[in-house]
Protein backbone atom coordinates (compact mmCIF):
# COMPACT_ATOMS: atom_id res chain seq x y z
CA UNK A 1 0.00 0.00 0.00
CA UNK A 2 1.43 3.47 -0.87
CA UNK A 3 -0.54 6.74 1.27
CA UNK A 4 0.21 9.53 0.48
CA UNK A 5 -0.80 12.59 3.35
CA UNK A 6 -0.89 15.78 2.53
CA UNK A 7 1.90 15.91 -0.05
CA UNK A 8 2.86 19.22 -0.72
CA UNK A 9 4.70 20.52 -3.71
CA UNK A 10 4.71 24.05 -5.13
CA UNK A 11 1.89 25.08 -6.53
CA UNK A 12 -0.62 22.36 -5.66
CA UNK A 13 -2.84 21.84 -3.22
CA UNK A 14 -1.87 18.97 -0.48
CA UNK A 15 -2.24 15.49 -1.93
CA UNK A 16 -4.03 12.64 -0.72
CA UNK A 17 -4.06 9.67 -1.98
CA UNK A 18 -4.36 5.71 -0.76
CA UNK A 19 -2.94 3.49 -3.36
CA UNK A 20 -4.10 -0.29 -2.57
CA UNK A 21 -1.60 -3.40 -4.15
CA UNK A 22 -1.73 -4.42 -7.29
CA UNK A 23 -3.37 -1.34 -8.33
CA UNK A 24 -2.02 1.21 -10.75
CA UNK A 25 -3.16 5.33 -10.86
CA UNK A 26 -3.49 6.73 -14.23
CA UNK A 27 -2.48 10.76 -13.80
CA UNK A 28 -2.88 13.02 -16.88
CA UNK A 29 -2.23 16.98 -16.39
CA UNK A 30 -0.88 19.73 -18.59
CA UNK A 31 2.85 20.46 -18.96
CA UNK A 32 3.97 22.30 -15.64
CA UNK A 33 0.95 21.15 -13.99
CA UNK A 34 3.43 19.51 -11.02
CA UNK A 35 3.23 15.56 -12.06
CA UNK A 36 6.62 15.34 -12.25
CA UNK A 37 7.29 17.03 -9.28
CA UNK A 38 4.59 14.72 -7.54
CA UNK A 39 6.76 11.83 -9.03
CA UNK A 40 10.02 13.26 -7.72
CA UNK A 41 8.68 14.39 -4.39
CA UNK A 42 6.91 10.52 -3.43
CA UNK A 43 10.76 9.28 -4.31
CA UNK A 44 12.22 11.81 -2.28
CA UNK A 45 14.23 13.60 -5.09
CA UNK A 46 12.93 16.90 -3.89
CA UNK A 47 12.23 18.31 -0.38
CA UNK A 48 8.28 18.53 0.04
CA UNK A 49 6.11 18.90 2.63
CA UNK A 50 3.87 16.19 3.80
CA UNK A 51 4.33 12.50 4.58
CA UNK A 52 4.68 9.25 2.17
CA UNK A 53 4.09 5.78 3.42
CA UNK A 54 5.05 2.77 1.80
CA UNK A 55 3.18 -0.44 3.45
CA UNK A 56 3.22 1.75 6.74
CA UNK A 57 6.88 2.67 6.52
CA UNK A 58 7.29 6.87 6.63
CA UNK A 59 9.42 8.06 3.98
CA UNK A 60 11.78 9.67 6.23
CA UNK A 61 12.04 7.09 8.41
CA UNK A 62 14.20 4.71 6.13
CA UNK A 63 17.56 5.85 4.36
CA UNK A 64 16.95 7.42 0.88
CA UNK A 65 18.42 5.42 -1.23
CA UNK A 66 16.57 2.20 0.51
CA UNK A 67 13.42 4.09 -0.47
CA UNK A 68 14.29 4.85 -3.64
CA UNK A 69 14.92 1.22 -4.62
CA UNK A 70 11.70 0.16 -3.32
CA UNK A 71 9.70 3.52 -5.11
CA UNK A 72 11.63 3.95 -8.00
CA UNK A 73 10.70 6.69 -10.61
CA UNK A 74 10.97 6.23 -14.13
CA UNK A 75 12.18 9.97 -15.52
CA UNK A 76 10.76 10.95 -18.73
CA UNK A 77 14.29 10.96 -20.04
CA UNK A 78 16.65 8.21 -19.35
CA UNK A 79 20.41 9.05 -18.37
CA UNK A 80 23.17 6.60 -19.57
CA UNK A 81 26.62 6.94 -18.43
CA UNK A 82 28.75 4.03 -19.27
CA UNK A 83 29.55 2.21 -22.57
CA UNK A 84 27.68 -0.49 -22.26
CA UNK A 85 23.67 -1.41 -21.68
CA UNK A 86 24.48 -4.07 -18.71
CA UNK A 87 27.07 -1.61 -16.78
CA UNK A 88 24.00 -0.49 -15.85
CA UNK A 89 22.57 -2.99 -14.30
CA UNK A 90 22.42 -3.58 -10.34
CA UNK A 91 20.67 -7.41 -11.07
CA UNK A 92 20.30 -9.71 -13.63
CA UNK A 93 17.83 -8.50 -16.04
CA UNK A 94 14.16 -9.91 -16.60
CA UNK A 95 11.76 -9.36 -18.86
CA UNK A 96 14.21 -8.99 -21.98
CA UNK A 97 12.00 -10.43 -24.39
CA UNK A 98 8.79 -9.47 -23.00
CA UNK A 99 9.93 -5.74 -24.35
CA UNK A 100 10.92 -7.43 -27.40
CA UNK A 101 14.48 -7.63 -27.33
CA UNK A 102 16.96 -10.53 -27.51
CA UNK A 103 19.04 -11.91 -24.67
CA UNK A 104 22.15 -10.03 -26.27
CA UNK A 105 20.82 -6.83 -25.54
CA UNK A 106 22.65 -6.80 -22.90
CA UNK A 107 26.15 -6.47 -24.68
CA UNK A 108 24.67 -3.39 -26.75
CA UNK A 109 27.11 -0.44 -27.30
CA UNK A 110 24.48 2.56 -25.63
CA UNK A 111 25.36 4.85 -28.62
CA UNK A 112 23.85 2.98 -31.13
CA UNK A 113 20.49 2.45 -29.32
CA UNK A 114 17.44 4.41 -30.56
CA UNK A 115 15.42 6.87 -27.98
CA UNK A 116 12.81 4.20 -28.45
CA UNK A 117 15.09 1.30 -27.15
CA UNK A 118 16.41 3.29 -24.51
CA UNK A 119 13.01 3.97 -23.23
CA UNK A 120 12.26 0.58 -23.01
CA UNK A 121 15.93 -0.55 -22.00
CA UNK A 122 15.52 2.22 -19.14
CA UNK A 123 12.23 -0.37 -18.01
CA UNK A 124 13.85 -2.93 -17.87
CA UNK A 125 17.03 -1.37 -15.45
CA UNK A 126 14.11 -0.24 -13.43
CA UNK A 127 12.36 -3.87 -13.44
CA UNK A 128 15.58 -5.21 -12.61
CA UNK A 129 15.53 -3.58 -9.12
CA UNK A 130 12.15 -5.46 -8.21
CA UNK A 131 11.16 -2.15 -7.11
CA UNK A 132 7.31 -2.22 -5.16
CA UNK A 133 6.00 0.98 -6.16
CA UNK A 134 6.74 2.15 -10.04
CA UNK A 135 6.73 5.67 -10.68
CA UNK A 136 6.45 6.01 -14.33
CA UNK A 137 6.45 9.43 -16.13
CA UNK A 138 5.54 8.85 -19.39
CA UNK A 139 7.09 5.84 -20.06
CA UNK A 140 5.51 4.70 -23.91
CA UNK A 141 6.39 8.55 -25.09
CA UNK A 142 8.95 7.40 -27.63
CA UNK A 143 7.44 3.90 -28.58
CA UNK A 144 5.83 3.03 -31.70
CA UNK A 145 2.49 1.05 -31.23
CA UNK A 146 3.90 -2.40 -30.85
CA UNK A 147 6.21 -1.78 -28.60
CA UNK A 148 3.31 0.41 -26.14
CA UNK A 149 1.68 -2.57 -25.61
CA UNK A 150 4.16 -4.47 -24.63
CA UNK A 151 5.14 -2.28 -22.17
CA UNK A 152 1.75 -2.30 -20.72
CA UNK A 153 1.84 -5.77 -20.50
CA UNK A 154 4.84 -6.09 -19.20
CA UNK A 155 3.75 -4.10 -16.29
CA UNK A 156 0.59 -4.94 -16.00
CA UNK A 157 1.67 -8.53 -15.15
CA UNK A 158 4.13 -7.26 -13.06
CA UNK A 159 1.94 -5.38 -10.63
CA UNK A 160 -0.42 -8.56 -10.38
CA UNK A 161 1.88 -10.87 -10.00
CA UNK A 162 4.40 -8.84 -7.40
CA UNK A 163 1.35 -7.07 -5.67
CA UNK A 164 2.86 -3.52 -6.42
CA UNK A 165 1.76 -0.23 -7.12
CA UNK A 166 1.98 2.24 -10.16
CA UNK A 167 1.68 5.36 -10.61
CA UNK A 168 1.53 6.22 -14.61
CA UNK A 169 1.60 9.19 -16.12
CA UNK A 170 0.66 9.81 -19.64
CA UNK A 171 -1.17 12.40 -22.28
CA UNK A 172 -2.85 9.47 -23.80
CA UNK A 173 -6.68 9.27 -21.73
CA UNK A 174 -7.44 5.72 -23.82
CA UNK A 175 -3.33 4.66 -22.40
CA UNK A 176 -4.16 5.66 -18.84
CA UNK A 177 -8.15 4.05 -19.21
CA UNK A 178 -6.20 0.57 -20.54
CA UNK A 179 -3.45 0.20 -18.13
CA UNK A 180 -5.02 2.19 -14.43
CA UNK A 181 -7.78 1.15 -12.22
CA UNK A 182 -8.51 4.92 -11.63
CA UNK A 183 -7.65 8.17 -13.12
CA UNK A 184 -6.70 11.65 -11.66
CA UNK A 185 -6.07 14.84 -13.09
CA UNK A 186 -3.67 17.34 -12.12
CA UNK A 187 -4.91 20.94 -13.03
CA UNK A 188 -5.28 24.30 -11.56
CA UNK A 189 -3.28 23.38 -8.64
CA UNK A 190 -5.44 20.40 -7.46
CA UNK A 191 -5.32 16.59 -8.55
CA UNK A 192 -9.03 15.29 -8.97
CA UNK A 193 -10.50 11.90 -9.80
CA UNK A 194 -11.37 11.93 -13.41
CA UNK A 195 -14.93 11.43 -14.01
CA UNK A 196 -15.96 13.42 -10.52
CA UNK A 197 -17.38 16.72 -10.76
CA UNK B 1 77.81 25.35 1.50
CA UNK B 2 78.07 28.98 -0.11
CA UNK B 3 81.06 28.72 -1.20
CA UNK B 4 80.72 29.32 -4.95
CA UNK B 5 77.71 31.80 -4.64
CA UNK B 6 78.47 34.71 -7.42
CA UNK B 7 75.35 37.94 -6.30
CA UNK B 8 73.92 38.89 -9.43
CA UNK B 9 74.46 42.91 -9.51
CA UNK B 10 71.83 45.54 -10.84
CA UNK B 11 73.55 45.84 -14.54
CA UNK B 12 73.36 42.32 -14.47
CA UNK B 13 69.46 42.78 -14.11
CA UNK B 14 69.46 45.19 -16.78
CA UNK B 15 71.34 43.46 -19.33
CA UNK B 16 68.60 40.35 -18.89
CA UNK B 17 65.47 43.05 -19.14
CA UNK B 18 66.80 43.98 -22.34
CA UNK B 19 66.21 40.86 -23.16
CA UNK B 20 62.52 41.59 -22.50
CA UNK B 21 62.27 44.71 -24.44
CA UNK B 22 63.74 43.50 -27.61
CA UNK B 23 60.94 40.96 -27.27
CA UNK B 24 58.61 43.52 -26.66
CA UNK B 25 59.70 45.82 -29.36
CA UNK B 26 59.51 42.81 -31.67
CA UNK B 27 56.03 41.79 -30.78
CA UNK B 28 54.63 45.48 -31.03
CA UNK B 29 56.20 45.60 -34.62
CA UNK B 30 54.68 42.80 -35.65
CA UNK B 31 51.30 43.59 -33.56
CA UNK B 32 51.13 40.29 -31.92
CA UNK B 33 49.21 42.29 -29.30
CA UNK B 34 51.38 40.94 -26.18
CA UNK B 35 53.63 43.82 -25.58
CA UNK B 36 51.54 45.69 -23.14
CA UNK B 37 50.41 42.31 -21.00
CA UNK B 38 54.14 41.72 -21.47
CA UNK B 39 55.22 45.36 -20.17
CA UNK B 40 52.78 45.03 -17.26
CA UNK B 41 54.19 41.49 -16.29
CA UNK B 42 57.75 42.31 -16.27
CA UNK B 43 57.07 45.34 -13.99
CA UNK B 44 54.86 43.60 -11.70
CA UNK B 45 57.33 40.97 -11.41
CA UNK B 46 60.29 42.78 -10.57
CA UNK B 47 58.66 44.97 -8.14
CA UNK B 48 56.12 42.27 -6.27
CA UNK B 49 59.81 40.01 -5.70
CA UNK B 50 61.52 43.15 -4.83
CA UNK B 51 58.95 43.75 -1.83
CA UNK B 52 58.91 40.54 -1.53
CA UNK B 53 62.78 40.05 -0.90
CA UNK B 54 62.83 42.89 1.12
CA UNK B 55 60.03 41.89 3.47
CA UNK B 56 61.97 38.20 3.80
CA UNK B 57 64.87 39.96 4.49
CA UNK B 58 63.59 42.16 7.27
CA UNK B 59 62.02 39.00 8.70
CA UNK B 60 64.72 36.88 8.65
CA UNK B 61 66.87 38.83 10.81
CA UNK B 62 64.32 39.74 13.26
CA UNK B 63 62.97 36.17 12.72
CA UNK B 64 59.77 36.87 15.42
CA UNK B 65 56.97 34.18 15.32
CA UNK B 66 54.33 37.06 15.37
CA UNK B 67 55.54 38.24 12.19
CA UNK B 68 55.95 34.88 10.78
CA UNK B 69 52.44 33.72 11.50
CA UNK B 70 51.19 36.78 9.95
CA UNK B 71 53.15 36.64 6.63
CA UNK B 72 51.43 32.72 6.72
CA UNK B 73 48.19 33.98 7.39
CA UNK B 74 48.21 36.25 4.15
CA UNK B 75 49.56 33.90 1.88
CA UNK B 76 47.04 31.50 3.11
CA UNK B 77 44.31 34.07 2.66
CA UNK B 78 45.69 34.82 -1.09
CA UNK B 79 46.05 31.17 -1.83
CA UNK B 80 42.19 30.58 -0.95
CA UNK B 81 40.81 33.50 -2.15
CA UNK B 82 43.22 32.54 -5.41
CA UNK B 83 41.22 29.05 -5.84
CA UNK B 84 37.74 30.62 -5.79
CA UNK B 85 38.46 32.80 -8.55
CA UNK B 86 39.77 30.18 -10.58
CA UNK B 87 36.26 28.41 -9.97
CA UNK B 88 34.23 28.12 -13.26
CA UNK B 89 30.63 28.15 -11.25
CA UNK B 90 30.77 30.22 -8.12
CA UNK B 91 30.71 28.78 -4.92
CA UNK B 92 28.50 30.52 -2.41
CA UNK B 93 31.30 32.62 -0.56
CA UNK B 94 31.95 32.16 2.60
CA UNK B 95 31.13 28.31 2.43
CA UNK B 96 33.64 28.34 -0.48
CA UNK B 97 36.13 30.47 1.01
CA UNK B 98 36.04 28.02 3.94
CA UNK B 99 36.55 25.26 2.16
CA UNK B 100 39.28 26.23 0.41
CA UNK B 101 41.06 27.62 3.14
CA UNK B 102 40.43 24.38 5.57
CA UNK B 103 41.81 22.73 2.99
CA UNK B 104 45.03 24.52 2.62
CA UNK B 105 45.13 24.75 6.22
CA UNK B 106 45.03 21.17 7.07
CA UNK B 107 47.30 20.55 4.54
CA UNK B 108 49.61 22.64 3.35
CA UNK B 109 49.84 24.07 6.98
CA UNK B 110 50.43 20.96 8.96
CA UNK B 111 52.94 19.16 6.58
CA UNK B 112 54.80 22.16 6.63
CA UNK B 113 54.94 22.02 10.62
CA UNK B 114 55.69 18.72 10.18
CA UNK B 115 58.87 18.80 8.17
CA UNK B 116 59.97 21.75 10.13
CA UNK B 117 59.77 19.70 13.18
CA UNK B 118 60.49 16.39 12.65
CA UNK B 119 62.68 16.59 8.91
CA UNK B 120 64.48 19.75 9.07
CA UNK B 121 64.65 20.20 12.83
CA UNK B 122 65.52 23.92 12.59
CA UNK B 123 66.12 25.92 15.77
CA UNK B 124 64.03 27.39 16.45
CA UNK B 125 61.59 25.47 14.81
CA UNK B 126 60.09 28.92 12.63
CA UNK B 127 63.22 30.07 11.59
CA UNK B 128 61.98 31.22 8.81
CA UNK B 129 64.36 30.81 5.86
CA UNK B 130 63.02 27.25 6.23
CA UNK B 131 59.54 28.02 7.34
CA UNK B 132 58.46 30.30 4.65
CA UNK B 133 60.03 28.89 1.28
CA UNK B 134 58.54 25.47 2.68
CA UNK B 135 54.89 27.10 3.16
CA UNK B 136 54.93 28.88 -0.18
CA UNK B 137 56.30 25.73 -2.28
CA UNK B 138 53.48 23.63 -0.52
CA UNK B 139 50.78 26.26 -0.92
CA UNK B 140 51.60 26.81 -4.57
CA UNK B 141 50.87 23.32 -5.58
CA UNK B 142 48.02 22.81 -3.17
CA UNK B 143 46.45 25.55 -3.85
CA UNK B 144 46.69 24.14 -7.95
CA UNK B 145 45.62 20.70 -7.34
CA UNK B 146 42.73 22.15 -5.15
CA UNK B 147 41.63 24.85 -7.69
CA UNK B 148 41.69 21.98 -10.78
CA UNK B 149 39.92 19.16 -8.61
CA UNK B 150 36.92 21.63 -7.40
CA UNK B 151 36.64 23.24 -10.65
CA UNK B 152 36.21 19.71 -12.31
CA UNK B 153 33.96 17.93 -9.37
CA UNK B 154 31.26 20.72 -9.72
CA UNK B 155 31.54 21.54 -13.39
CA UNK B 156 31.42 18.20 -14.20
CA UNK B 157 28.90 17.23 -11.58
CA UNK B 158 26.56 20.25 -13.08
CA UNK B 159 26.82 19.12 -16.28
CA UNK B 160 25.83 15.27 -15.29
CA UNK B 161 23.66 16.44 -13.25
CA UNK B 162 20.16 14.19 -15.22
CA UNK B 163 23.15 11.31 -14.76
CA UNK B 164 23.40 11.75 -10.90
CA UNK B 165 19.75 11.85 -10.32
CA UNK B 166 19.28 9.04 -12.85
CA UNK B 167 21.55 6.95 -10.37
CA UNK B 168 19.93 8.30 -7.26
CA UNK B 169 16.31 7.24 -8.72
CA UNK B 170 17.77 3.83 -9.52
CA UNK B 171 18.80 3.65 -5.55
CA UNK B 172 22.58 4.53 -5.45
CA UNK B 173 23.76 5.89 -2.75
CA UNK B 174 24.77 9.90 -3.07
CA UNK B 175 28.43 8.69 -2.83
CA UNK B 176 27.91 5.74 -5.29
CA UNK B 177 26.33 8.08 -7.63
CA UNK B 178 29.29 11.02 -7.34
CA UNK B 179 31.87 7.98 -7.40
CA UNK B 180 32.91 8.57 -11.13
CA UNK B 181 33.43 12.06 -10.86
CA UNK B 182 34.97 12.20 -8.11
CA UNK B 183 37.21 9.68 -9.36
CA UNK B 184 38.31 12.14 -12.22
CA UNK B 185 38.59 15.18 -9.90
CA UNK B 186 40.91 13.73 -7.99
CA UNK B 187 43.03 12.93 -11.23
CA UNK B 188 42.65 16.20 -12.45
CA UNK B 189 43.68 17.58 -8.84
CA UNK B 190 47.24 14.92 -8.74
CA UNK B 191 47.66 15.08 -12.40
CA UNK B 192 50.43 18.07 -12.18
CA UNK B 193 51.92 17.41 -9.16
CA UNK B 194 52.28 13.36 -10.50
CA UNK B 195 53.95 14.79 -13.58
CA UNK B 196 56.22 17.06 -12.28
CA UNK B 197 57.50 13.79 -9.99
CA UNK B 198 57.85 11.02 -13.18
CA UNK B 199 59.47 14.06 -15.30
CA UNK B 200 61.88 15.37 -12.59
CA UNK B 201 65.10 15.27 -13.17
CA UNK B 202 65.20 13.88 -17.03
CA UNK B 203 62.76 16.53 -18.28
CA UNK B 204 63.25 19.27 -15.89
CA UNK B 205 65.13 20.11 -13.30
CA UNK B 206 62.99 21.89 -10.42
CA UNK B 207 63.32 25.51 -9.83
CA UNK B 208 64.23 25.25 -6.59
CA UNK B 209 66.71 22.32 -6.57
CA UNK B 210 67.81 24.46 -9.73
CA UNK B 211 68.23 27.16 -7.22
CA UNK B 212 70.32 25.97 -4.77
CA UNK B 213 72.52 24.53 -7.26
CA UNK B 214 72.93 28.07 -9.04
CA UNK B 215 73.85 29.51 -5.21
CA UNK B 216 76.15 26.84 -4.82
CA UNK B 217 74.89 24.16 -2.88
CA UNK B 218 76.68 20.50 -3.78
CA UNK B 219 74.01 19.19 -6.43
CA UNK B 220 73.34 15.85 -4.17
CA UNK B 221 72.70 18.35 -1.37
CA UNK B 222 70.22 20.07 -3.80
CA UNK B 223 68.92 16.72 -4.82
CA UNK B 224 67.93 15.43 -1.32
CA UNK B 225 65.95 18.71 -0.42
CA UNK B 226 63.97 18.47 -3.64
CA UNK B 227 63.09 15.06 -2.99
CA UNK B 228 61.88 16.05 0.57
CA UNK B 229 59.83 18.75 -1.00
CA UNK B 230 58.48 16.57 -3.52
CA UNK B 231 56.74 14.17 -0.72
CA UNK B 232 55.97 16.97 1.10
CA UNK B 233 54.00 18.65 -1.83
CA UNK B 234 52.60 15.45 -3.62
CA UNK B 235 51.34 14.35 0.17
CA UNK B 236 49.84 17.95 1.17
CA UNK B 237 48.12 18.06 -2.52
CA UNK B 238 46.70 14.45 -2.25
CA UNK B 239 45.26 15.02 1.23
CA UNK B 240 44.00 18.64 0.11
CA UNK B 241 42.21 17.41 -2.88
CA UNK B 242 40.32 14.42 -1.03
CA UNK B 243 39.53 16.68 1.92
CA UNK B 244 38.28 19.54 -0.43
CA UNK B 245 36.04 16.98 -2.86
CA UNK B 246 34.64 15.26 0.70
CA UNK B 247 33.34 18.53 2.16
CA UNK B 248 31.68 19.48 -1.61
CA UNK B 249 30.24 16.65 -2.51
CA UNK B 250 28.31 16.18 1.09
CA UNK B 251 27.55 19.95 0.45
CA UNK B 252 26.39 19.07 -2.72
CA UNK B 253 23.54 16.24 -1.31
CA UNK B 254 21.63 16.91 1.30
CA UNK B 255 20.99 14.72 4.40
CA UNK B 256 17.91 12.87 1.92
CA UNK B 257 20.58 12.10 -0.91
CA UNK B 258 19.31 14.57 -3.03
CA UNK B 259 21.28 16.55 -5.09
CA UNK B 260 21.27 20.31 -3.83
CA UNK B 261 23.02 22.54 -6.15
CA UNK B 262 21.31 25.33 -4.48
CA UNK B 263 23.09 24.75 -1.46
CA UNK B 264 26.51 24.92 -3.26
CA UNK B 265 26.36 27.54 -6.17
CA UNK B 266 25.61 30.87 -5.58
CA UNK B 267 23.01 31.11 -7.96
CA UNK B 268 20.55 28.81 -7.47
CA UNK B 269 18.41 27.67 -11.08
Amino acid sequence: MLRLEDLKIPDVEPVNLTITPGECIGLSGESGSGKTRLLRAIADMDEHGGQVYEEDIAQGLVKAHEWRRRVMLLPAESQWWFDSVDQHFSARAEHIEALGFEQDVMGWNISRCSSGEKQRLSILRMMANCPRVLLLDEPTANLDASNVARVEDMIRNYLSKHHAIAIWVGHDAAQLQRVSQRQYHLGEGRLMKVGEA
Amino acid sequence: MKTEFIALTAPDLMLASLLVLALIGLGARLRLGVSRTLTIAAIRTTVQLLLVGLILEAVFTQAKLPWIMLIVLVMMTVAAWEILARQKRKLKGWWGFGVSAFSLFISSFFITLLALFIVIKADPWYTPQYAIPLLGMLLGNTMNGIALGMDRLVQTAWQQRAVIEQRLMLGQKDTEAIRDIARDSMRAGMIPIINAMAAAGVVSLPGMMTGQILAGSPPVEAVKYQILIMFLVTSGTGFAVITVLQLITRRMFDSRERLRFDRLLREPR
